[in-house]
């Protein structure tokens, strides 16, 4: 779950000077871990309180319904180190799954192909617009929110239409069969987390996303590739998006159109409770993980008191981040200040 | 050598055109709108018609004027469909007490929101999409929490506030009009209006020259939650019910699109409160034709995003940076 680096491989994100005083080794780890840590903690209390939060079926659910937010997550821990924001995620998750179940009746290739193209291509021209003609991130993926349901509803026939995907076809047991007792889609998610984090702590590729997202003007003097960097973050946000789509189609066995309203606030939820900063150049793989992870336990919790509704969920998600925002700036403003 | 003597066309300078777009870009686009609907759209031109369509974007336009004081400061407020939403919730609740006391609450509940957002931005420090991000999950919550479902409002006073009319203009299009004019005297003509624009245009900078940015940022804030609950309220007389669960969602994008597409730069410092009415109507009459047209309102979000992108690549020559 975490990704460690070892001393000889320069990692942006965590480098401290030498010589960093204890406080400022305490932010970093908190930064860091706090996270976990909440996880951990929460995670114990509610095994204690609650005799069915432990069961296997309980876990099963709660990984399963993580992998699809946590695949979108991804592309958005991308999106946000680089210093931008995609609000596009929510509406490309509910593209894929619809393109994807439509796609089912084609075999598995075309339905998990076809919403790679389309919500990868919708990704790669949200890059165009904000690194080539310099237009706001915020802007722009809220446009392409707004295209990818027009085009969502346009081939729904206005959502009245729901695809169904045979649920004998490979493509549904992609999303429902289990291996080791483990769903294949979590399977899957932990594999693309390992590829991810490669991706931003051992590769060029990674390195270009920090420094951009740290200072874009010192970046492209350095020799980065900056507007390709952008490109390549938002259109693999829209990749993660329309596979976890997908996914979900397969997992549901139909394309639902309803599906990820607020998922792209859901998502930068976990990524910015996994310590990523908004502002960009810092941020965890990791982290965006353990977010996730800690929102759907809270979830889980809320739903496990019976009393208390889904009212209650929300009200308790926006504390709980109001919490670890002002957490997060107040040891960003120490390590600032140190 | 033949290219010199050649007769040369007068180059379009492109940047005059961009500016030329950016100021008046959302009028122009009004004025094609209304008139391709005059030619084409049968009953377009009857008062009935006038009116259901300015009653529709009134209360949009509340919520963009605060939005647009929020973009000025360089900030966002996400939380205003959770406000109009709990808002709504608090009118219902409080209606036995009398119209005049609920709608006080009403606008209190709004005023309380915008004072956590603004202190969340300005005295820890949270970037505002997030710290109103937090708000709206949690606004929306707590308007559930209290209303739990949707519930009829039998007053006749926010009856006759909802679908009353002054020598036959509608009590919510006055209203409107009054905010409007209001907030664009705030930022021209007062203190309040400079310093915020100051502070949009370079915090660090309205910081060296002693402006108080911490009571204005809230002050912005407050106001936007104060606008959002008012356009809650209206709203809520207008439908004559009370729907915590989806009253205002996606508001905050329908606000945020009027007020880039009139033409405020999201970098902030810089408030048009003319383009964001135009801006407002603009789309409230692009969503009309395509209805009137019995094109699908699918094409209505897809024409959206083309203007939005459209909006903003006009206004980027002059907004970047």
């Amino acid at each position: 779950m975490r990704t460690t680096t070892t001393e000889s491989a320069p990692a942006p994100a965590r480098a401290e000077p030498l010589g960093a005083s204890r406080g400022e080794r305490f932010s970093a780890l908190a930064q860091q871990h706090g996270a976990l840590v909440t996880l951990v903690l929460v995670a114990l209390a509610a095994s204690i309180g609650f005799d069915t939060f432990l069961t296997g079926d309980n876990l099963e659910n709660m990984a399963v319904s993580s992998a699809f937010l946590a695949v979108v997550a991804l592309g958005m821990t991308f999106v946000i180190i680089t210093g931008g924001i995609d609000l596009s995620v929510g509406s490309l998750f509910a593209l894929g799954g619809v393109l994807a179940a439509w796609g089912s009746q084609y075999g598995t290739v075309v339905a998990l192909l076809l919403p790679l193209a389309v919500c990868g291509l919708i990704g790669m021209v949200n890059g165009l617009l904000i690194a080539r003609a310099r237009l706001a991130p915020f802007i722009v993926t809220l446009a392409a929110m707004l295209l990818a349901r027009g085009v969502l509803l346009s081939v729904t026939d206005e959502g009245s239409t729901t695809y169904l995907v045979d649920d004998t076809s490979f493509f549904a047991r992609l999303g429902q069969d289990t291996l080791l007792g483990i769903g294949v889609p979590v399977w899957i998610t932990v594999a693309l987390f390992v590829l991810g984090a490669l991706a931003l702590r051992r590769s060029r590729f990674g390195q270009y996303v920090y420094a951009v997202g740290g200072n874009e003007d010192a970046a492209a003097l350095m020799g980065a590739p900056v507007a390709r960097t952008k490109i390549a973050v938002y259109t693999l946000s829209g990749l993660c998006a329309g596979l976890a789509g997908a996914l979900n189609a397969a997992w549901l066995v139909s394309g639902v159109t309803i599906l990820g309203t607020g998922m792209e606030l859901e998502a930068i939820s976990a990524v910015v409770i996994g310590g990523t900063l908004l502002t960009g150049g810092f941020g965890f793989i990791s982290g965006s993980l353990v977010g996730v992870l800690l929102l759907k336990v809270i979830q889980n919790v809320i739903n496990q008191i019976g009393s208390l509704d889904s009212a209650y969920q929300q009200v308790v998600s926006g504390a709980f981040l109001a919490v670890v925002v002002i957490a997060q700036t107040w040891l960003g403003r120490r390590r600032r200040m140190l | 050598m033949s290219e010199l003597t050649a007769p040369r066309r007068v180059p379009l300078d492109r940047a005059r055109v961009l500016t030329f777009l950016q100021e008046y870009g959302v009028y122009a686009g009004v004025a094609v709108l209304l008139l391709a609907n005059v030619a084409f759209t049968p009953h377009f031109l009857s008062a009935e018609n006038f009116r259901t369509q300015a009653v529709q974007v009134a209360p949009v336009l509340i919520v963009a004027l605060g939005m647009a004081l929020a973009i000025g400061s360089e900030g966002v407020d996400l939380s205003v469909g959770s406000v109009m939403a709990l808002s709504t919730s608090l009118l219902s609740l409080y209606l036995g007490y009398g119209p005049w006391i609920a709608l006080i609450v009403a606008v209190l509940g709004g005023a309380v929101i915008g004072l956590a957002n603004g202190s969340l931005i300005a005295f820890i420090g949270v970037q505002p999409i997030v710290a109103t991000l937090a708000l709206m999950v949690a606004g929306r919550g707590i308007a559930l929490v209290l209303l739990p479902q949707l519930k009829d409002v039998r007053d006749p006073g926010l009856a006759a506030l909802g679908s009353g009319d002054l020598f036959g203009v509608p009590y919510l299009v006055l209203i409107a009009a009054a905010l409007a004019l209001a907030v664009g005297f705030t930022v021209r003509r007062t203190t309040f209006g400079r310093q915020l624009l100051a502070i949009g245009d370079s915090r660090p900078a309205a910081r060296l020259a002693g402006l108080p940015v911490r009571r204005v940022l809230i002050l912005v804030y407050v106001c936007s939650g104060v606008l959002a609950a008012i356009a809650g309220v209206l709203a809520t007389a207008r439908l004559q019910a009370s729907d915590p669960t989806s009253l205002g969602t996606l508001m905050e994008l329908s606000a945020i699109t009027a007020v880039v597409v009139g033409g405020t730069p999201l970098t902030g410092g810089r408030i048009r409160i003319g383009g964001t009415v135009a801006g407002a109507v603009l789309i409230q009459l692009l969503t009309a034709t395509l209805i009137k047209h019995d094109l699908p309102p699918s094409w209505t979000q897809i024409a959206q995003a083309v203007v939005i992108v459209l909006a903003v690549y006009a206004a980027r020559e002059r907004g970047k940076r």
